[in-house]
């Protein structure tokens, strides 16, 4: 079968909260080995962190279905309220960094009702640019841009060449292979940055949970 | 007179700054503190930082002093929710949190204006503590 113009792939508001509740499960199941990440160059509360944010995101989605006053909700809204959950509930940087993301993504789609594969990757890109301007990091920083930035750049990669099949694998798989990039660097941004040489050889726990995400993407919109 | 908010990933640390401020300072000086997570625990709050910088917002200014790592982020965040007028009275300062309070705030008791008082805060990094 010819691949089909990347236009043509709708997103819908559905599988962005499918995209979500993976991504809550996910996290809760790695919140552990997070929080070992961060308890080697931060301040250890990483995975508790995103996963009570992310918890509190599918509490969020829960509380909306089951209310038949509210209204449906689109693509842009549900990031938006996403990003608002995170930032409400997360305490650590992890929570304005990831609320950005989404807070960022959401306005680059707001007007969009039937957004396409194309429009999300560049909501996105829109999100991991506003990280790095909140958090004024840059790929090789050892940040979550190291997993993100790879990513959406494979996938964007993927997307111009006509093949929509794989976008997202693609991605997921550049935004692992960049967050194990990250053990041999020298943390610039974050906690992680107070402990100069000592940071090398551990893989950043941001970059970790940031691939973790870009994977459960993948994996809802196929499944 | 200028005003002073306190940002922790502590609530207790914030609170007793507060205190040991207006130790010095008197209670005339409009302190708000944003300290922990609005669940108690430790962490920064965008939200409460916002509300903060509203409670204390006065003409002659806002003073915010933050300790370290995600407090930076969560500013970050808040300042960016603040209407253009209400950012141009907010001033942030890179000093240390508790001796930069401290110095800010019996600055802000005299009446300085908003300059004096961000001066006074960031002379704080080069302080010398024990006697020479």
């Amino acid at each position: 079968m010819p691949a089909l113009a990347s236009t043509t792939v709708f997103v819908t508001e559905g599988m962005i909260e499918a995209w979500l509740r993976l991504s809550a499960t996910r996290l809760r199941e790695r919140s552990r080995e997070l929080t070992e990440l961060d308890q080697a160059i931060g301040d250890g509360d990483h995975g508790i962190n995103v996963d009570r944010g992310f918890t509190a995101v599918a509490a969020m989605l829960d509380g909306r279905s089951a209310d038949p006053a509210a209204p449906a909700p689109d693509v842009a809204g549900t990031l938006k309220q996403t990003a608002q959950t995170l930032i409400r509930t997360v305490g650590g940087a992890s929570g304005p960094l990831y609320g950005t993301f989404f807070l960022k993504a959401s306005a680059s789609l707001a007007g969009s009702p039937q957004p396409t594969l194309g429009d999300l990757i560049a909501a996105l890109d829109a999100g991991a640019a506003g990280v790095a301007t909140i958090g004024g990091g840059q790929p090789g920083d050892k940040t979550m841009l190291d997993a993100l930035t790879p990513a959406l750049s494979a996938a964007r990669e993927r997307l111009t060449s006509g093949a929509v099949d794989q976008v997202l694998a693609v991605a997921a798989d550049a935004a692992e292979a960049g967050a194990a990039a990250t053990i041999p660097m020298q943390a610039r941004k974050g906690r992680a940055s107070y402990l100069g040489e000592r940071s090398i050889g551990h893989q950043d726990p941001g970059a970790t949970s940031s691939a973790i995400l870009l994977r459960a993407l993948a994996d809802s919109f196929q499944g | 007179m200028v005003s002073l908010v306190l940002v922790s990933h502590s609530r207790s640390l914030a609170e007793g700054l507060r205190d040991m401020v207006a130790q010095v300072a008197g209670d005339s000086v409009p302190i708000a503190i944003a300290g922990g997570t609005e669940d108690g625990r430790l962490g920064t709050s965008a939200p409460a930082i916002l509300d903060a910088i509203r409670s204390v917002d006065r003409p002659e200014g806002v003073l915010v002093l933050l300790d370290l790592g995600s407090a930076a982020l969560s500013l970050e965040m808040a300042l960016e929710e603040l209407t253009s007028g209400e950012r141009e009275r907010v001033v942030v300062s890179e000093a240390p949190l508790v001796e930069g309070a401290v110095l800010a705030g019996v600055q802000a008791s005299l009446d300085a204006d908003i300059a004096t008082v961000a001066e006074a805060a960031a002379s704080a990094a080069s302080m010398t503590k024990l006697p020479r």
